[in-house]
This record gives C-alpha cells, structure tokens and sequence, in this order.
C-alpha cells in the first residue's frame, strides 16, 4: 500500500499515510474543500458570496447609469428596460446603485468584521484565561459598552469625530466587539481547564502562544456562527447611522441608507426600498450559509 | 427463564454501511447472578441495555428472539416497555452524579420511584424512602432523604440509586459498570451490598464490567464478550480454568500484588476470534 | 532527585495536602496510592507547577522550586495525564502535538525527533498526521507520553496513566513505562488508585490518605503484607481479595 507512490494528485492528496508535512498539508486541506463542497448549502453561500464580491469589484462594468446622476423629471419609476430596477425619488438608477451600493456595503460589513472580530476575540481569551483581576477589568469594560444601546453608542462617537465611512466603520466595530468577547470568554472559560492545555502550559509555552495557537482556534466555531448573524445587523447600524446624517455620506450609494430613505415609498413604489433590502437579505444570508459551512469543516471530526 | 435472548444484534449505520456492535449473542437469564465483562467496544453495555429497548436512536435491532417473562420486547409498544422499565426491571449507572436529579432531594426521588408503580400517599412515598434508604444500609436513613445529590458521596449517591431501583421490587436489576467511578473500599461495599439484596430478594443480577476478576467474585456466572460477540460463559468459580485465549489474557495481563513480574504478559489479538 | 519537605496545598478552605513530605533519589520511582480526595494527584500538580498555592518546600536535582517556574524547568519536568482523550488538543495532528513541546524551546531536527519518538512509544509511522479522535485509548495514551518525552525530561510525573485504559492496553502501557524508565534513566512519581499498578512500576509506595502520607514503605514489604497502618493494610486485602482470587 505505501510501497508505489500514487500518481495521481487525488491519490497523493488523499493517502492515508503522507510521508512529509507538506503532503499532510494540503491534503488535509484538499479534505477540508471536499468536505465543504459536498455541502450544498455552504456551497450555495460560496457561490453567493463570490457573485456579490464579483458585483462589486466589477460594479462599473455592470452598471448601466452613473449612481449618482439625477433625472428628476423620471423619478419613482417603475422598473422598465431602460431602469431594470426602476428609479429612486431624485430618480436616479437603484440598479445601478445597488451595484456600486454593494462595493461600500461589503466593504464596510468586512471592515467592522475584520477589526471587531479579532479584537473581541483577542479580549474575551485573554479575560477567560487570565480569570483573576484581568478577567474582571476586561469584562466591566465589556459590560460597560454592552449596556449602552448599540445605536447611541455609535452616534456618540460618530458625533465626536468626522463623519464618513471610517468612522462609521469604526463606531460600528466598537459596538460589534463586547458580544464576541463575551463569547470567546465562555468558551475560553470551558477549554482553561482541561487537560490538553495543563499538557501545553507543561511545554513551558507561555500564555500568549497558549491562547493565540491552542486557545482561539477552538473559540472560532461559536464565533463564526455569531459573526455571521451578527453581519445584517452590521449593515442595518451602517443604515440607520447614514439615516440619521451620520453615517455614509450622500449621494454615495449604500444599501442600508438606500432603504432607510425610500421607506415610505414603500406601499406605492415598493421596489425603490425592496430591491436593496434584497440585496442585504441576499448578503447576510450569504455569509450565514458560508460561516456554518466553514464552521462545519474546521471540526476536524466532521470531516 | 426470565430473559430469552437469541441471536441478538445490534449495529450502527455509518457512511461506509452498517458497523455491527453486536453479533448473533444468545443468552438465557434466570433468577441468578450474571456476569457480563469485556473490554470498550465489546458490546456488553449494548446487549444489556437492549432488554429495556434503551439503545441509542440510531441502533438497528434484530434478534431471532427476544423476550422478558414472555413479553416480546421487539414488538412490545411503549406503554408496554415503560411497565419494564423500573418497575420490572432496575437500571444502575457508572455515575449516580448524572443520574441523579440535582434540584430533588434523595428521599423525593425515591418516593417518587415508588409512587409511579404502586400508587400510594404521599406519607406512606416517604416512609417507605427512608425505608429503602435503611435497606441499603445508610446509617441516618432519615438524614439522607432529605439531603440533595450534591451533599452526597459517590458510593452514597450509588446508594440512594440502588434504593430508587428497588423502589418498585423489580424482578431484574441491571448494573451497568455500578462501581467503576467509586474507590476500591467503596467498590467492595455497594457490591456486596447489591449481591445481598439481589439473593435475599431472589432477583436477577446481570452486573456489566470490564473487571473479569471482580465480576467472577459477585456473579454466579460469567459471560466474557469480545467484539460483540460472546467468546466464553462459564461458571465464575471455573474462572481459573478458562479456556479462550481472550478470557485467559483478560486475567494474565492484570498486575498482580502477590506476585512480582517483570513485564506483563502483552495479548496478541487473534483475528479468529472474530469469526 | 526530587525533595518534598512540609508540603501543604490549600483549596479556598479545605486542605488537600497536609504536611507532606518525601524524597525520590535519582532513578528511583515512587508510587503514591490513596482514594479519591486523599490528595495524591494535588501533590503532583503542585509539583509540576499546574498549582501556584502551595506551601513548604520542594527541589527537584537540588534546585528549590518557585511557584512561577521558567522554561528551563519544563524541559526537565514533564508529566502524562490520566484521561488520553482530554490531554490532547482535539484539533491538532499528533505531529503537531508533538512538535509543540519542540518549537517552544526551539529544538532544532522536529521532523526527525517526532519519527524517532513515535518509534520510542511504538507507534507506527502512518498515524502521524492523525488526529486524537481517529486513534484508539492506548494510541492517544502513547501520544500523550511521546509529547512528555519530547525534551528528554529527567523527571517524567504519571497521573493515573492507565486507570482511563482496557486491561489489555493497560500491561502495555505498564511495559512501555518500565522500559522508558529503564531506557533513559527517568525519575518518576506515579499516582493511582491501583496498588496493584502501583507495585508493579515503583520500589517505593506512599500511601495516602486525607491529605496526609500515613505510611511509606517498600513493595516488597507491601507484597508480603509487612504493612503498619490499618488503611494500607485494609486497601492491600481489598486488592489481594478482589482481584486475585
């Protein structure tokens, strides 16, 4: 069985015996893929996923009007050939908006996820395996932020800086974190005890390289899954902020903003405020189908 | 006989096809202590727990045979098993820790056993509790009724659930591994305890371990199970005459404190065991 | 190798080792026996500093131990646990359990070190990229004692190394302890439940009881029955009883 070497590169990815850790690697990477794609429904949240990153990065190819542009004389339209989507109240395109919506609103729900992500982790591991005076400083810290109504707290710091999408970024992370850190500290609190870590505190590895190598890889299932939910709430914030003049700026286009203003279009001209809201249904949902499928292979017992 | 069983089998669907955890295991059980030991995987907790129909949802069941005092547990419905369950037939776990529940207190539990099968006061529930209790020899029998699963040691804990199985005097106790989180002194006790109850009230004992030498000194006989099937059932008295290999490696690879060894004797797994 | 001297360990109010104390000559091995709560495994974790709240004295090769111990100590002190499936990280490889212990004390050679410790414990190459779940009991347990032998430690500390283990697994993992003992010349404690374990590894044997040592003595004298207090006497009939009538 190991005497031949398999000539194929399935075969040489999937032996049960790898003779190098370079060969261990990818073939457990090549399971990890297997695995996920044998999942209909995380594939399913893949292909959407890449389809929207694919809109954005392409958002002028595809777009037939300029976002910005006014025609006031054609506004609220129904959608027709020349309007695929209609028009909004200042008549421009929402097509074409959702289009180039779609580049500020990913990039804004990736920016709170990536900062608020690994913050929130970074400060619930620490608290949960420190314990003693750390954990109780971090966590008032935590229950400080958490108390506060998520939009206040936004508005707050948004008011005291510049408006813009930096800041809005930035106020929407400072109220993503305190939820993730709760999280990752419960989690942190059930793995401190055991064992496996008694053995690694045994190697003489300090508690930096404990938490960051053996600690937070096995907090990420649970946060994945509360990042995902967490992210149509994210563009909401972003929509309400931008709502309340605080938030991305007009006549940039984003799609929570594109909501909030033509809300009481609603009943008459529903598709001005139903088209973007699809367009957030279809991103949250997307991102939920792929973080429970990514949760999924990262076990490697699932696999 | 109290338990027929003939050809028994248990197995688990897996994404490769079906993976047998019991194979085609006969047994006749009387009102007599037996044995049923080997290793994990062995099957011996599955074969025992399949008498109430408690596997796990998944578990295919199929058996030429298979019957408690005539009632044919393949077919019998719910209502039917629920009436074995407990009242006919106790089940003692490894760990009273679990099994207990933590917000009631031990003599609540127990009279509430009682209560469900033979319908009686409240009063009457608890005095036949601290009954039990007393049964199983505790010496503050009114104490310990009112105390909760928390403020009880292990083998008291294995105490009070050993009471709340005999609450409703079934005709069978099944003892899955009753001892194996209990230390060797508390061991001792609550063995003997059960062997006692067990023969002053002429039950049936079916005692589950992977401690051939410890089972063969409370069990009549010994059945001795390797990957699912049964390789040997002797008297436990015979015990040093087994004959199978797999019985004889059980009883060589132990270390022994009478006799200094070297290294222990390692077994060699024959694959014609399996067949 | 090892001294003990008045060891006392203290959980919030309740003493689990009162007063202890022993010495473990280089090469030697000392088995520690008593039930549940009697603080043998306390004893252990205090002494590979998994427990900062202690008191009295302890040094191992002379050197007296300080609550907060550096990295130079873990390279000499190692310790295996007694459940194999918790004391392995459930998402990592056994190969990269055991190159952990390397990379944190910047051991050059991993890959070559990991195939020879493997072949040490007797375990086949194929299951080096395996994860702890797709081994059996005894495999993981032979993992967990390869990763304790990855820095080449003198002092190896055994929680109850077998009592999670089959019978059959267990003499084989009893044969690979007296070996590696043998081989690299170890110190070791063990601690168990099993005087018969206990006899069967170690010269020497402390039994205990709520926290205190009640009697040291010999496996020999224990194997004839040379025994002085009532609770060694009373664990010993138990063992020759139950087990081996």
């Amino acid at each position: 069985m190991s005497a031949a070497r398999p000539v194929t590169w399935r075969g040489w990815l999937l032996t049960e015996t790898p003779s190098s850790r370079r060969q261990a690697a990818w073939g457990r990477r090549y399971r990890m893929w297997l695995a996920f794609s044998s999942n209909p429904v995380a594939m399913l949240g893949l292909v959407l996923t890449v389809l929207l990153f694919l809109c954005a990065a392409a958002a002028p190819l595809l777009a037939t009007h300029d976002p910005a542009a006014q025609d006031l004389a054609n506004r609220l339209a129904k959608p027709t050939a020349a309007h695929w989507f209609g028009t909004d109240e200042l008549g421009r395109d929402v097509y074409s908006r959702v289009m180039y919506g779609s580049r500020v609103t990913l990039g804004m729900v990736l920016a709170v996820v990536l900062t608020a992500g690994p913050v929130g982790l970074a400060i619930g591991c620490m608290a949960g395996y420190f314990g003693g005076w750390a954990d109780r400083v971090l966590m008032r810290v935590t229950d400080i932020f958490l108390a506060f109504p998520r939009l206040i707290l936004a508005l707050a710091f948004v008011a005291a800086i510049r408006p813009g999408i930096t800041s809005t970024v930035a106020a929407i992370a400072l109220t993503a974190w305190p939820p993730i850190a709760r999280l990752a500290r419960a989690e942190t609190l059930t793995i401190r005890n055991t064992d496996y870590i008694a053995a690694m505190r045994l190697t003489g590895a300090g508690p930096f390289r404990i938490i960051l190598r053996h600690v937070a890889p096995l907090c990420l299932d649970s946060l994945i899954v509360r990042v995902t939910l967490d992210m149509s709430a994210i563009i909401l914030t972003a929509a309400a902020l931008g709502f309340l003049g605080m938030g991305v700026q007009p006549p940039s286009p984003e799609w929570g903003a594109m909501v909030a203003t033509a809300r009481r279009f609603i009943l008459e001209q529903w598709w001005v405020p139903t088209i973007p809201g699809l367009a957030i249904f279809v991103a949250a949902l997307a991102f939920n189908l792929l973080g429970d499928g990514v949760r999924d292979v990262l076990d490697p017992k699932q696999r | 006989m109290l338990v027929e069983i003939d050809n028994l089998s248990i197995a688990f669907p897996t994404p490769t096809g079906l993976s047998h955890a019991v194979r085609g295991v006969s047994l006749r059980i009387g009102a007599q202590k037996l044995g049923i030991v080997g290793e994990s995987g062995s099957g011996k907790s599955l074969t025992a727990r399949s008498l109430l129909r408690l596997l796990p949802e998944s578990a295919k069941l199929t058996a030429d045979r298979l019957t408690f005092d005539g009632i044919d547990i393949l077919r019998a419905n719910e209502r039917t098993m629920r009436d074995i369950r407990g009242k006919r037939a106790g089940l003692i776990l490894q760990d009273p820790k679990y099994a207990l529940n933590p917000v009631m207190t031990a003599g609540d539990q127990i009279a509430e056993a009682w209560r469900a099968h033979k319908k009686g006061s409240r009063r009457e529930a608890m005095q036949k509790a601290v009954d039990l209790l007393d049964q199983v020899r505790i010496r503050d029998p009114a104490r310990v009724a009112r105390a909760y699963p928390h403020e009880l040691s292990g083998g008291m804990g294995q105490r009070v659930m050993i009471a709340m199985m005999l609450a409703p005097d079934p005709e069978m106790l099944i003892a899955d591994e009753p001892t194996s989180a209990l230390d060797a002194t508390v061991q001792a006790d609550i063995l003997r305890l059960i062997e006692d109850l067990v023969s002053r009230r002429g039950m049936a004992l079916v005692l589950i371990s992977h401690d051939l030498p410890l089972v063969s000194h409370f069990c009549d006989d010994v059945v001795v199970m390797y990957a699912g099937r049964i390789v040997e059932r002797l008297r436990a008295a015979d015990l040093s005459r087994a004959e199978h290999p797999y019985t004889r490696g059980l009883l060589n690879c132990l270390p022994a404190l009478s006799r200094p060894q070297p290294s222990l004797p390692v077994m060699v797994r024959d694959p014609a065991w399996l067949a | 190798m090892i001294d003990v001297e008045n060891l006392s360990v203290r959980f919030r109010d309740i003493e689990a080792v009162k007063s202890v104390s022993f010495r473990v000559p280089h090469g030697g091995s000392l088995g520690i026996v008593g039930e549940s709560g009697s603080g043998k495994s306390t004893i252990l974790r205090a002494l590979a500093g998994l427990n900062a709240d202690w008191t009295g004295r302890m040094a191992v090769d002379g050197v007296p131990l300080v609550p907060r111990r550096d990295r130079a100590f873990f390279r000499r002190v190692q310790m295996v646990f007694q459940d194999p499936y918790g004391s392995l990280h459930p998402r990592q490889t056994v190969d990269q359990a055991l190159s952990e212990p390397l990379a944190v004390h910047g051991i050059p050679d991993g890959e070559a070190r990991v195939r020879r410790a493997l072949d040490e414990v007797a375990l086949p190459g194929t299951i080096r990229f395996r994860y702890p779940h797709q081994l059996s009991g005894g495999q993981r347990q032979r993992v967990a004692i390869a990763r304790a032998l990855m820095t080449e430690p003198e002092v190896l500390l055994l929680d109850e190394p077998t009592s999670a283990l089959d019978v059959s697994v267990q003499a084989e993992i009893l044969n690979l302890l007296a070996d590696l003992q043998r081989r690299r010349d170890l110190t070791s404690i063990m601690v168990s439940h099993n005087l018969a374990v206990v006899a069967h590894l170690c010269p020497t044997i402390a039994v205990m009881q709520l926290g205190e040592i009640v009697e040291m003595l010999s496996t020999d004298d224990l194997r004839a029955g040379r025994t002085t207090h009532p609770h060694t006497t009373a664990l010993r009939a138990l063992s020759v009883e139950l087990q081996e009538s």
